[in-house]
């Protein structure tokens, strides 16, 4: 995994709350297995009935073209648990989201591919977003992971908290199945527990083969 | 101390603990499906790991397999890769594969508990966000992505927080025509879509404990359009009973052995949940979305609502609802013309689903111009309610009948609405353009769904039958 320490960028203010995974990664325009994931974010925002650009969608505004840093609300990433909407953020180097909150799933994609999810409190999101707008994409903010804050223009700093292991995974882009596996003897001796306790657990047998 | 179910599974099921305070918690059965695996096992393959526990482990092809009759890989032309590479990927790694064509193949939350492949305090994991489905027989299931797959594949564990507990007690005795999905509707519209975000919800009290397990399946297939990590219903003697005699369960001496496990997956009295909801669903009418997410509902007589009366925080998102829906604030919901009905996916496709919907449509016809199709849940399903005759009722109505699969749930076969249709909808999702672009999606109960294709308008099951519409 790609390691997270610091990330420059513009920020994008997507501001509502719920956004899906539907939303961010619409399924079901491409017949391979390689996708397009950089056409694929939020591909039915961005264009028009008649598949022209839709100038209105955040994206699309001259000065968040190339925004690495999305600013949202409440329970993004809600609905499907569809990777290919993190891994759309990333193709577009999105690295960092600022949330009010966020779905379960997408919240643990992120983290499996070195996209900062972070969480602000009402406050400093309120904050944060009044600032987003100020700036309107004219300078760039830094997200600096190793000392926890956002840093803006004219002086703006604000901090931000993710739990220490979560930190600790994106600033190593440790391999999370590695990490596992230095346990595995504990897995194997959880097996032969199992096969004894519960051993119809440990077997999964068709009765009609 | 007195423990939840959710507590006992989980401790039951507890590996470890990784450096970073991860628990590792033991998968007993893991089902993957065409729309992701191939991501993974190209990455095993590129890591060198190989699939720890492929015995625990199968496969299904759902998401993009076409529903019409005679179907093959091709049917869906773009599905046809991800079956391949399937086929390909469970072939190498010696999983078990529910094929296109496989007499068991079917939606992975239909099939794995029609097989008995999954079990009460089991626990379980799909890369599918409705995972939760099959906490209807008493598991334990995660919804994921694609690189907790990769991780379970190879390790048969999650890395994962423990989450938050809460008991949702649904009390009782549901009306006629009412049931687990209108149940399940009211609850997302009260506790909202992020209402269960890092909860595991027990569903218990008067009306969970009345539902038969398919209605269970319903209920916990839900869990997730309110945010919740995961959703079970503790098992009881109608679960064993449900479970007995099924493939892949345990047998003889083992059966016994198991049982009395099983009887012992229970919530004790004094147990605490981090929060505890109750729903009075004694005076619950069918309900039905007018939305586009699966907290906007109304009861069937209902309006859709004015703005004035939605809390602040969801008006926003109502607004843009209307305009999406092409409804006006006020409008009632019974009486809106519907060109389109879907009667399937893994949150109304099992065998009762089926035939609650054939009682609507039975003898009468599918209103004219109205779309109507009905895609079984797995093709088990699909044998016994045409061994039923349910196949008859609904061709004979004007039905479309197909072959089993995910189909109009997401669209990722190429089964879509058009631009502008109004569908009735029994699948869990009402997002914008999931059904096809510009399709107007309303969730109902099979029920609500059957009555709504026979009177060409969203009708209230009840009425339709009395001869009131």
């Amino acid at each position: 995994m790609q390691p997270f320490t610091r990330h420059t960028a513009v920020a994008a203010p997507l501001l509502r709350d719920n956004v899906n995974t539907d939303q961010i990664a619409p399924i079901g325009h491409s017949r391979g297995l390689k996708e397009d994931y950089k056409t694929m974010l939020f591909m039915r925002a961005r264009q028009r009935e008649d598949g022209s650009e839709n100038p209105d969608f955040v994206l699309n505004k001259p000065q968040f073209r190339n925004a690495g840093i999305l600013v949202t609300g409440n329970n993004f990433g809600a609905g499907s648990s569809r990777e290919s909407a993190v891994w759309g953020m990333l193709a577009n180097d999105i690295r960092v989201i600022v949330a009010r909150s966020f779905a379960d799933i997408y919240r643990e994609n992120c983290l499996q591919n070195g996209l900062l999810p972070i969480v602000l409190d009402p406050q400093d999101a309120d904050a944060f977003t009044a600032k987003v707008i100020a700036v309107d994409g004219k300078a760039p903010f830094t997200v600096d992971l190793t000392t926890q804050r956002i840093i803006g223009p004219d002086g703006f700093d604000l901090g931000f908290d993710i739990a220490a292991a979560d930190r600790m995974r994106l600033l190593e882009g440790l391999d999370d199945i590695g990490l596992t596996l230095k346990h595995m003897s504990d897995i194997v001796n959880w097996e032969q527990r199992a096969a004894a306790a519960q051993p119809w657990l440990q077997t999964a047998h068709d009765s009609r083969r | 101390m007195p423990r939840t179910l959710f507590d006992k599974i989980w401790d039951l099921h507890l590996v470890g603990q990784r450096a970073d305070g991860r628990d590792l918690i033991y998968i007993d059965r893991h089902v993957l499906h065409e729309l992701h695996a191939h991501h993974a096992f190209a990455q095993l393959e590129k890591q060198g790991r190989p699939v720890h526990r492929s015995d625990l482990t199968f496969a299904v092809q759902d998401h993009t397999v076409a529903t019409k009759p005679g179907r093959d890989d091709e049917t869906n032309p773009s599905g046809s890769a991800f079956l391949k590479a399937m086929r390909a990927g469970t072939r190498k790694n010696n999983i078990r594969l529910f094929d296109i064509d496989d007499p068991e193949q079917g939606i992975s939350h239909v099939v794995a508990p029609e097989l008995g492949i999954v079990l009460p305090g089991a626990t379980h994991a799909v890369p599918d966000s409705h995972a939760s489905t099959v906490g209807g027989v008493g598991a334990l299931a995660f919804g994921c992505g694609t690189s907790e797959m990769t991780h379970i594949l190879a390790t048969q564990v999650m890395a994962i927080k423990r989450p938050k507990t809460m008991r949702a007690r649904l009390e009782g005795r549901l009306g006629a025509h009412v049931n687990a999905k209108d149940v399940a509707l009211r609850l997302i519209a009260e506790l909202g879509v992020a209402g269960g975000r890092g909860h595991v919800v027990e569903y218990a009290g008067s009306a969970v404990r009345a539902m038969p397990i398919e209605q269970r399946m319903t209920l916990c297939n839900l869990n997730i359009e309110m945010g919740g990590r995961s959703g079970f219903v503790a098992p009881d003697d109608a679960t064993f009973t449900w479970l007995a005699g099924r493939p892949y369960v345990p047998k003889g001496a083992m059966w016994d052995r198991a049982l009395a496990h099983w009887r012992t997956m229970t919530t004790d009295d004094d147990a605490v949940f981090d929060r505890d909801v109750t729903l009075d669903c004694a005076t619950l009418e069918p309900q039905i979305t007018w939305g586009t997410d699966p907290s906007q509902v109304v009861g069937i007589s209902g309006r859709v609502p004015d703005p004035a009366a939605i809390d602040p925080g969801r008006r926003t998102a109502a607004e843009s609802a209307f305009a999406y829906m092409g409804l006006d604030p006020g409008t009632p919901l019974a009486g809106l013309p519907v060109n389109r009905v879907f009667i399937g996916s893994c949150t109304n496709s099992r065998l009762p689903d089926l035939q609650a919907a054939a009682a609507v449509v039975r003898g009468r016809r599918v209103a004219e111009g109205v779309v109507a199709m009905v895609v079984p849940g797995s093709s088990t399903v699909k044998r016994e309610a045409e061994a039923a005759g349910l196949d008859r009722v609904f061709r004979d109505a004007g039905f479309f009948w197909g072959e089993s699969g995910c189909s109009m749930c997401a669209g990722g076969n190429g089964d879509r609405g058009l631009p502008g249709e109004r569908c009735v909808s029994t699948t869990n999702r009402n997002f914008e353009n999931r059904q096809g672009p510009k399709v107007r999606t309303h969730l109902a109960s099979p029920a609500t769904a059957a009555a709504s294709a026979i009177a060409g308008r969203i009708t209230d099951v009840r009425q339709l039958l009395s001869g009131a519409v």
